[in-house]
């Protein structure tokens, strides 16, 4: 073996012996790479963390781009039921827009849960590396002399060293990949937010809505004079009655919301119904000429 | 002889073991050479199957070195490349 993967583990190695010879007292090699291994264990951690979050970011996205899609098919379905088959159809080809960016975040989000899977064993094998490592540590301060030390130390220390040079690699990897996913997530973030998607020319927003919901409310005003005049009997004579005198039929009073309130009632102040004009008005002149006269009945 | 698959962990396989290998180690070689990602991939994959179950895992606490680094299966052709021109700084933190 002397090709490429050869050179791939001399690279490791190198790295290794160049670490090692930075540091020439037994004691510090030990403690200093030990403190190196707990900062890229929580360093993993950290990492395991950061991919999950853009995993979970994927998700919502991929939630709200179901919503849309949900919400053109029923779309089409309106605009088929009114029979306009062309809104149908601009309906269903923007879902299958939007279908397209769905399976590209499922794509996205299958990549980014290996990548969590991978550092999360990452995290796990060193971990149980970094605990190895404390144990040998310990042992060699404590039983060998210097020089024999140095050789075990050599052998403790490039063999975590390679697990940290692996391990820091797969961060390396997972920061750039979760970057490059942060990056595409923001720009289908602005997409929703904006509302293109739902409109991928641009030119107005949401038409289909719109035109739906003109569609439906003209059939909803007719829907609703249909009903009102049902309610109002057999004789189309009573409305005007109902709307004039307000002691008509009770199911006169209930259609107010569409029916224009009628003037007479708006006018008159709320106290209204028995009282005359004049019988309300009266009440304010004899309250002003009052307040005079009652004092002097009571002191007298 | 002991193997390490970046981002997998160790193996130990035999000598006999390791000797098979070298076909595969070509093809890696041909396949960065000629910038074949899909070549790569299969070769890799292909290598690190062999190795998978021809070898015996090493558990996670132990410290050994291995002899032989292979690259991860899903490696790019741009990652190989930086693996192979990695200079001091980077691959070994510390």
């Amino acid at each position: 073996m002397s090709g490429i993967l050869q050179r791939i583990s001399m690279i490791f190695r190198a790295k290794t012996d160049k670490a090692l010879d930075k540091l020439e007292d037994p004691r510090q090699t030990l403690d200093y790479s030990y403190q190196r291994q707990l900062e890229l264990l929580q360093k993993v951690r950290r990492g395991v963390a950061d991919v999950a979050t853009s995993r979970k970011r994927i998700e919502l996205q991929a939630n709200q781009l179901n919503t849309q899609a949900d919400k053109l098919t029923m779309q089409a379905q309106r605009a088929l039921e009114v029979g306009r088959e062309d809104l149908a159809r601009e309906a269903l080809t923007r879902r299958s827009g939007i279908q397209q960016q769905l399976s590209d975040l499922q794509v996205q989000h299958a990549q980014l849960q290996s990548e969590e899977e991978k550092l999360t064993r990452a995290s796990q094998r060193l971990q149980a590396k970094v605990d190895a490592f404390r144990t040998r540590k310990e042992t060699i301060k404590a039983t060998y002399s210097a020089a024999e030390a140095q050789t075990r130390i050599n052998e403790a220390f490039s063999g975590i060293s390679e697990e940290m040079g692996d391990v820091g690699l797969a961060i390396q990897r997972a920061e750039d990949k979760t970057a490059q996913m942060q990056a595409r997530a923001g720009a289908i973030d602005e997409l929703l937010a904006s509302g293109a998607l739902e409109d991928p020319t641009g030119t107005a927003k949401d038409d289909i809505t719109l035109e739906l919901e003109q569609l439906a409310s003209t059939s909803d005003v007719e829907n609703e004079l249909a009903r009102m005049k049902a309610s109002l009997g057999p004789g189309s004579a009573a409305a005007p009655q109902a709307i004039e005198g307000q002691q008509a039929s009770p199911g006169a009073q209930q259609p107010p919301g569409q029916a224009p309130q009628p003037p007479s009632q708006a006018a008159p102040p709320p106290s209204l119904n028995a009282q005359t004009p004049q019988e309300y008005q009266a009440p304010p002149k004899q309250d002003q000429e009052a307040p005079p006269a009652q004092p002097q009945g009571d002191l007298r | 002889m002991i193997v390490r698959i970046l981002n997998e962990g160790q193996w130990h396989l035999t000598d006999d073991a390791v000797r098979g290998l070298n076909s595969f180690d070509d093809a890696v070689e041909q396949a960065v050479a000629s910038g074949d990602q899909e070549q790569l991939t299969k070769a890799l994959h292909t290598l690190l199957d062999r190795i998978r179950t021809t070898g015996t895992r090493l558990p996670d606490d132990s410290l050994e070195d291995s002899d032989l680094i292979l690259p991860d299966a899903d490696s790019t052709l741009e990652e190989m490349r930086q693996l192979l021109s990695e200079s001091e700084e980077g691959l070994i933190p510390g």
